[in-house]
């Protein structure tokens, strides 16, 4: 006796099969959605700082005058910002991630740790501002500085880069480790010829995305004391600096639409900079992504 | 002439050495007793075949008899281990010093992800080879001696992973004959291969018994009864029995042994 009519599943296919196409467009209409709030910011965006965008823009310190501002000692302050967040980041998630995969015994305080840094990367960046300003400013004397701003972009970002590259690391066959002791190979050895070069593309676009966070971050340098309105440039990492996102923040809060402007032209830089570091994430990806 | 070679055979015969010698060894994975009170006495210049139904602890035997088996957490032995008269689960035996001379392929190719010289290169390398020419001869030598020089000699600088899978499980074993070994163990080689590349490292491992005294876990019977001259038959964490594989396949001595060989368990 056959258990199934096949008459009354013929019967049902109909309902099925639409809402089987129903659901399809819902999710399509969802993204389409997401998409349209994204291109009416755009345009906003482009519509307004287009006509400020040019080369005096880039290369002009701020100025209460509109006309004569521009985005060059916030634009240098980022890249002196990240000059400091990018080797200490980098240094001290890797290094974690790398003890946390291939030496640290699986137990409680591994545990502990591994979960704790999960709940780091939750923590508001405000919260790091207070403790940049604690240690790095106060503490240790570094100053409203630089490097008191990247050290504290650094702790910011870490959780994110611990986390991108423990995936990365983990996701390195094991087969491929025990290849390698069983030639002979120390672990040591292992790690920097074996596990490394295969895990350095996920490493890598982990931190590149971590860093563009850190570009984008506002909270936790205003925390620190840095300067909306900077008109000079650093010489060393203990110089004050102003970044991209503060010199946005206080233009947008003058009352002339001219600076309004201004800062729709400086969210433009933004964005061209992070485009650009996300595409050389994925340019890093493609290059060097292997099959195992 | 003919009673010259004659005696040869015989002194050879009587110099036959023993290579590992297994002592009253136990291995327990936290609480599970994996192996017990293992004897076992494997000589030189042979194939030794260790064949059991799946869970027996075959592979776990050859995999502590280059201390591999320490990557598994919670792993404890006891009992002793002699190889060429040292016990290597001493731990003040350095384990990077034994795998330099014990070589091991595994079940599933594993190369690296780099060229298929860099693969070979990779041993000498790690133990400190920088001369270029000394890799390149090592290079040549391990691809023939795996008999896989005549397919890739044109393509040393590509990617390991272009090959066939057996191609890639002969690479592993040139990858292993680089180091210059004293043993090869073999974890089940051929049990992702097809039969044709199966062939194919078999008829390798009967060239490589010249030089290697070489260790094979293998799932499959007649293989064991094909390249090995002794046979070892686990069950349970046990050694069942143990002698020439001609004897264990025609003669077994153990009721176990003979329903294991034919058929009607694992």
């Amino acid at each position: 006796m056959n258990l199934i009519n096949h008459e009354s599943v013929v019967k049902r296919m109909k309902p099925r099969l639409s809402k089987n196409s129903i659901s399809k467009w819902i999710f399509f209409a969802l993204t389409m959605f997401v998409l349209l709030i994204l291109g009416v910011l755009l345009y906003r965006i482009f519509s307004q700082g287009l006509g400020y965008l040019d080369l005096q823009f880039l290369q002009s310190l701020p100025s209460r005058k509109p006309e004569n501002a521009g985005v060059y000692a916030a634009l240098i302050g980022t890249i002196w910002l990240m000059a400091v967040v990018a080797p200490v980041s980098l240094l001290l998630g890797v290094g974690t991630a790398i003890y946390l995969e291939e030496y640290a015994k699986e137990n409680a305080i591994t545990n502990f740790i591994k979960v704790n840094i999960s709940n780091l990367a939750g923590v508001p960046s405000i919260v790091f501002g207070l403790l940049g300003l604690t240690v790095f400013v106060r503490a240790l004397a570094f100053g409203t500085s630089v490097l008191a701003a990247g050290l504290t972009m650094s702790l910011l970002v870490l959780p994110v880069i611990i986390v991108a590259s423990q995936e990365a690391i983990r996701a390195v066959p094991n087969q491929l480790r025990e290849a390698s002791f069983g030639l002979g190979a120390t672990k040591w050895q292992t790690i920097v010829r074996i596990v490394l070069p295969a895990a350095i593309p996920g490493i890598l676009t982990g931190g590149i995305l971590a860093l563009s966070r850190a570009i984008g971050e506002t909270a936790p340098l205003v925390v620190l004391g840095m300067p909306l309105f900077l008109a000079f440039l650093p010489k060393t990492f203990f110089d004050m600096i102003t970044v991209l996102p503060l010199q946005i923040y206080n233009w947008t809060g003058r009352p002339q639409a001219e600076f309004h402007a201004l800062a729709a032209a400086g969210i433009i830089v933004l964005l061209v900079m992070l485009i650009i570091m996300n595409s050389i994430a994925v340019l890093i990806r493609n290059k060097f992504q292997k099959r195992y | 002439m003919e009673t010259s070679t004659a005696t040869a055979k015989i002194v050879n015969l009587q110099e036959k050495k023993i290579v590992y010698k297994t002592s009253d060894l136990d291995l327990w994975y936290g609480e599970n007793q994996a192996l017990k009170k293992i004897n076992l006495d494997i000589m030189e210049n042979e194939v030794t075949a260790i064949i059991g139904p799946s869970g027996c602890g075959k592979s776990t035997y050859i995999k502590t008899l280059n201390r591999m088996i320490e990557l598994v957490p919670g792993v404890r032995t006891s009992g002793e281990i002699l190889y060429r008269g040292r016990n290597i689960l001493d731990k003040s035996y350095q384990v990077e010093e034994l795998r330099t001379k014990v070589g091991m392929v595994f079940q599933k190719p594993n190369p690296f992800p780099k060229s298929i010289y860099e693969n070979v290169a990779y041993g000498p390398k790690i133990h400190g080879i920088r001369d270029k020419k000394i890799l390149d001869q090592i290079v040549e030598k391990s691809l023939r001696g795996a008999a896989i020089w005549d397919e890739v000699k044109d393509r040393l600088n590509q990617n390991a992973y272009g090959l066939s899978g057996g191609q890639q499980q002969r690479l592993c074993i040139a990858r292993c004959l680089a180091i210059e070994p004293d043993v090869i163990l073999m974890d089940e080689p051929t049990s992702a291969l097809d039969p044709i590349s199966t062939l194919k490292v078999e008829e390798l491992v009967q060239e490589l018994k010249k030089e290697f005294s070489i260790i094979i876990v293998t799932h499959n019977m007649q293989q064991a009864a094909r390249i090995s001259k002794k046979t070892a038959f686990f069950l349970n964490g046990e050694v069942i029995e143990f002698s020439e594989t001609n004897k264990i396949f025609s003669t077994p001595e153990d009721k176990r042994t003979e329903d294991y060989i034919t058929g009607r368990f694992g």
